[in-house]
C-alpha cells in the first residue's frame, strides 16, 4: 500500500491528530467519559494505521519489540506503584486519599497516574496483538519477539 | 513502610506482591535473576500468608478494604479461618514449586522465554491467592481470568518438548473461558435480583428477595462455572491434557494449587453467598455435587489404572482426588467441610510432590516419559524414587501419612452423616487406587534393567523431599491442619 499517495498523505495527516485525541481522552478521563482503556486503544490505532500504510517493519522501527514489552510491563508497574505508595503513606492498597495532604487532590493524582498506567499497557497490548497477528508466519516463534 | 503498616496491609500484600513482581520479572533479561525474583515473590507471599493465618487462630475474622472503599461498594479481601488456611496451603506449595523451577522449568523451555514464563508463573500465583482472598463476587471473576490466562501461557510453554501442549493450552483456554463466562452470567442474574456484588452482603440479601427462577438460575450458572474451573467430573476434560503436556514444574504448580482455589470458591459460594437459601444448596449438593464427585472418583481412578503416560495417570488421579474433596464439601456438615479442607491441604502436598518427582525423572532422562521409560528407575535414581514413593503411599492413604488422615476424616464425616453406602464406595475406590500406584512401583523396582545410576541434582530432589517430609509430618502430627480445617468449617457452615 506504500505506493498509494492518497493513503500515505492521509495517514501522515491523521497520525498526529489521532494521538492528540487519544491524549485528550486519556487525561480527560477523570472528569468525563474516557480513561486509559479508550485512550490506549485510540493511541494504538494511530500506530497500527502507520504500520498498515508504511509496512510492518516501519511500524517496528517506530515502536521496537523491546519498547513494546517495556510499555506492557511499565503500565502495570505504574498502576501497582500507586497502590504500594498508598500503603507506604499509611493508607491501604490503592488508597488515593493519602497521596496528597488534601484527599480530593490525592484522588486526582491517584486516578491520573492509574489511568496513565492503564493507557500505557493497553497501547502496548494492542500493538503487541497487532504485530503478533500481522507478523504471523511459519517462523512466527522468531518474529516480533516477546509477545 | 513501618511494621504496623505492613501488618495492616498483609491481606493486600499476599496478593499484590506476586502480581506486581510479575511485570518487573518480565523486564529482567537474565533467567537466573528472574527466578530469584520469583522465589522472593512467592516467599514473601508465603510469609504474609503465615502471618495472616497466625492472626486468625483465635477465630477472629476481619476484612481489608481495597482503596479504602468500604463494602458493599468497594472490594474487600476477607480474612477468616477458611481463606487464611487455603492461602497458606497455596502459597506454601507455590513457593516449593518455584524452588524446583530453577532447574525444572529451564530444562524444558527456551532460555529467552524464561523471563516471561516467570512473569506468568507469578501472575498465576497472585491470581489464585486473590481468588481465595476476595470477598467480592465480581472481583472473583477478575482473579479467575488472571489465573486462567497465565495458566494457559504456562501450559503452552510445554510446546518446547511436546507440541501437543499448544492444543492442551488452547483447550483449557476455551473450556476455562466457558466456565468463567458461566460464572459471570450467574453473578449477573444474582446482581439483577439483589443489586449487590459483595459476598457477605449477598448472603444477607438473597433470602430477602422473592425466590424467583432468577435466583435459582444465577446459582446454577455460578456453580456450573466453578465446577468447570475446579475440574469436577464430567467437566474435568481440560485437566488431563493440560497437566500432562505442561512443563513439569508447571504441572506441579497447577496440580498443587490451581484446582484447590476453585474448590475453595465452590465452598464459599455454597456456604457463604447462598447460606440463606439452604433448600437450594441442599438440592445442588444432593443431585449434582455428590453424584458428580462419586463419578469423578471412579472415572478418575479407573482411567488412571489403564493409563500408560505417567503425567496423565497422575492427572486422572487428581480428578479422583478432586472428587473426594467435592464429596467432602457435599456432605455439608461441619465435619464434612473440615474433611474437605484437610484434603485440600494434603492433596496439594501429595500431588505436588508426585509431579515434582516425575519432573525430576523427565529432566534427568532428558525427555518426555511414560511408564515404559521408567523401568528400573528405582535403582538408578533412588533419592527421587523414594520421595515419589512416600507421596504415592500417602496418596492411597497408608497410615502415618497425610493421605490416611484425609481418608479417616472423610470416612468419619460420611458415617456421621449416615452415608454408609457412599462411605463403602470411598473405601472401595481407595482400594482401586492401590492398583495404579502398584503399577508404577512395579515398573520402578521390579523389572530388571540396566542399573547405571542417573545423576540426581539437589535442585530437583530437595523440593520433592520437602513435600515428602511434609506428607509424613502431616500424617504423624496432623493436629494443626485439622484444627485449622475445623475452624474453617465452623466459619463456613457454622454449627450445622
Amino acid at each position: 500500500m506504500d505506493n498509494n499517495p492518497i493513503l500515505r498523505v492521509a495517514a501522515k495527516i491523521l497520525f498526529a491528530p489521532i494521538i492528540v485525541f487519544g491524549l485528550y481522552v486519556q487525561f480527560h478521563g477523570d472528569y468525563g467519559p474516557g480513561g486509559g482503556f479508550q485512550a490506549g486503544v485510540i493511541i494504538a490505532a494511530a500506530f497500527i494505521l502507520h504500520a498498515l500504510i508504511f509496512g510492518l517493519e516501519a511500524g517496528r522501527r517506530l515502536v521496537p519489540a523491546w519498547a513494546n514489552v517495556a510499555m506492557l510491563a511499565l503500565g502495570v508497574i505504574i498502576y501497582g506503584g500507586v497502590g504500594v505508595a498508598g500503603m507506604a503513606l499509611d493508607g491501604l492498597f490503592l488508597d488515593y486519599n493519602v497521596l496528597a495532604d488534601d484527599p480530593s487532590t490525592g484522588q486526582h493524582i491517584g486516578i491520573i497516574l492509574v489511568e496513565f498506567g492503564v493507557g500505557l499497557t493497553v497501547t502496548g497490548v494492542m500493538l503487541a496483538l497487532f504485530h503478533a497477528f500481522a507478523g504471523f508466519s511459519e517462523s512466527r516463534f522468531d518474529a516480533g519477539g516477546g509477545e | 513502610m513501618t511494621l504496623s503498616q505492613i501488618i495492616a496491609n498483609l491481606p493486600g500484600l499476599v496478593v499484590a506482591i506476586p502480581l506486581l513482581l510479575a511485570p518487573v520479572v518480565a523486564l529482567v533479561p537474565l533467567s537466573s535473576l528472574a527466578w530469584v525474583l520469583a522465589v522472593v515473590g512467592t516467599g514473601l507471599s508465603l510469609i504474609c500468608a503465615v502471618l495472616i493465618q497466625g492472626s486468625v487462630t483465635g477465630g477472629a475474622s476481619y476484612s481489608y478494604f481495597l482503596g479504602n472503599w468500604p463494602p458493599p461498594w468497594g472490594i474487600e479481601f476477607v480474612v477468616d479461618a477458611a481463606s487464611a488456611l487455603t492461602v497458606v496451603i497455596m502459597s506454601g506449595l507455590a513457593f516449593i514449586a518455584t524452588l524446583f523451577a530453577r532447574q525444572g522449568l529451564l530444562a524444558e523451555i527456551a532460555e529467552k522465554d524464561a523471563g516471561m514464563a516467570y512473569a506468568a508463573w507469578l501472575l498465576a500465583c497472585g491470581g489464585l491467592s486473590g481468588l481465595v482472598m476476595t470477598g467480592d463476587a465480581f472481583n472473583l471473576f477478575v482473579f479467575l481470568e488472571i489465573s486462567a490466562l497465565s495458566s494457559v501461557i504456562l501450559i503452552a510453554l510445554g510446546s518446547g518438548t511436546d507440541r501437543r501442549a499448544l492444543v492442551a493450552g488452547y483447550n483449557y483456554l476455551l473450556i476455562g473461558a466457558v466456565g468463567a463466562t458461566f460464572y459471570v452470567i450467574g453473578v449477573g442474574f444474582i446482581y439483577a435480583v439483589t443489586g449487590s456484588l459483595n459476598m457477605a452482603d449477598l448472603a444477607g440479601r438473597i433470602p430477602d428477595v422473592p425466590q424467583t427462577t432468577a435466583v435459582m438460575v444465577g446459582f446454577g450458572f455460578m456453580m456450573a462455572g466453578i465446577l468447570v474451573k475446579a475440574a469436577i467430573f464430567p467437566v474435568h476434560i481440560w485437566l488431563p491434557a493440560a497437566y500432562s503436556f505442561a512443563p513439569s514444574a508447571v504441572s506441579a504448580l497447577l496440580a498443587a494449587i490451581a484446582t484447590k482455589a476453585s474448590l475453595y470458591v465452590l465452598a464459599r459460594i455454597m456456604f457463604t453467598v447462598f447460606s440463606g437459601t439452604p433448600d437450594v444448596t441442599a438440592i445442588a449438593v444432593e443431585f449434582v455435587l455428590i453424584p458428580l464427585a462419586l463419578g469423578g472418583i471412579f472415572v478418575g481412578t479407573i482411567l488412571a489404572i489403564y493409563e500408560n503416560d505417567i503425567k496423565k495417570l497422575l492427572a486422572f488421579s487428581s480428578v479422583a482426588q478432586i472428587g473426594y474433596i467435592a464429596l467432602a464439601f457435599g456432605v455439608a456438615s461441619t465435619a464434612g467441610v473440615a474433611a474437605g479442607f484437610v484434603h485440600i491441604g494434603n492433596h496439594a502436598v501429595i500431588k505436588g510432590g508426585m509431579f515434582l518427582a516425575v519432573g525430576g525423572f523427565a529432566i534427568a532422562l532428558g525427555r518426555r516419559i511414560d511408564l515404559d521409560s521408567m523401568v528400573g528407575l528405582g535403582r538408578r535414581m533412588p533419592i527421587t524414587t523414594i520421595g515419589f514413593l512416600i507421596c504415592g503411599l500417602s496418596l492411597i492413604g497408608l497410615p502415618l501419612t497425610a493421605g490416611f488422615i484425609s481418608k479417616l476424616y472423610l470416612v468419619r464425616a460420611l458415617i456421621e452423616a449416615d452415608m454408609i453406602f457412599i462411605m463403602g464406595l470411598v473405601l472401595f475406590s481407595s482400594a482401586l487406587s492401590v492398583a495404579y500406584l502398584w503399577k508404577i512401583v512395579e515398573v520402578l523396582w521390579h523389572k530388571p534393567t540396566v542399573s547405571t545410576p542417573v545423576p540426581e541434582t539437589p535442585g530437583l530432589y530437595l523440593p520433592l523431599w520437602m513435600l515428602a517430609i511434609g506428607n509424613i509430618w502431616l500424617g504423624v502430627a496432623p493436629a494443626p491442619l485439622i484444627e485449622a480445617a475445623g475452624r474453617a468449617a465452623m466459619q463456613l457452615v457454622g454449627g450445622m
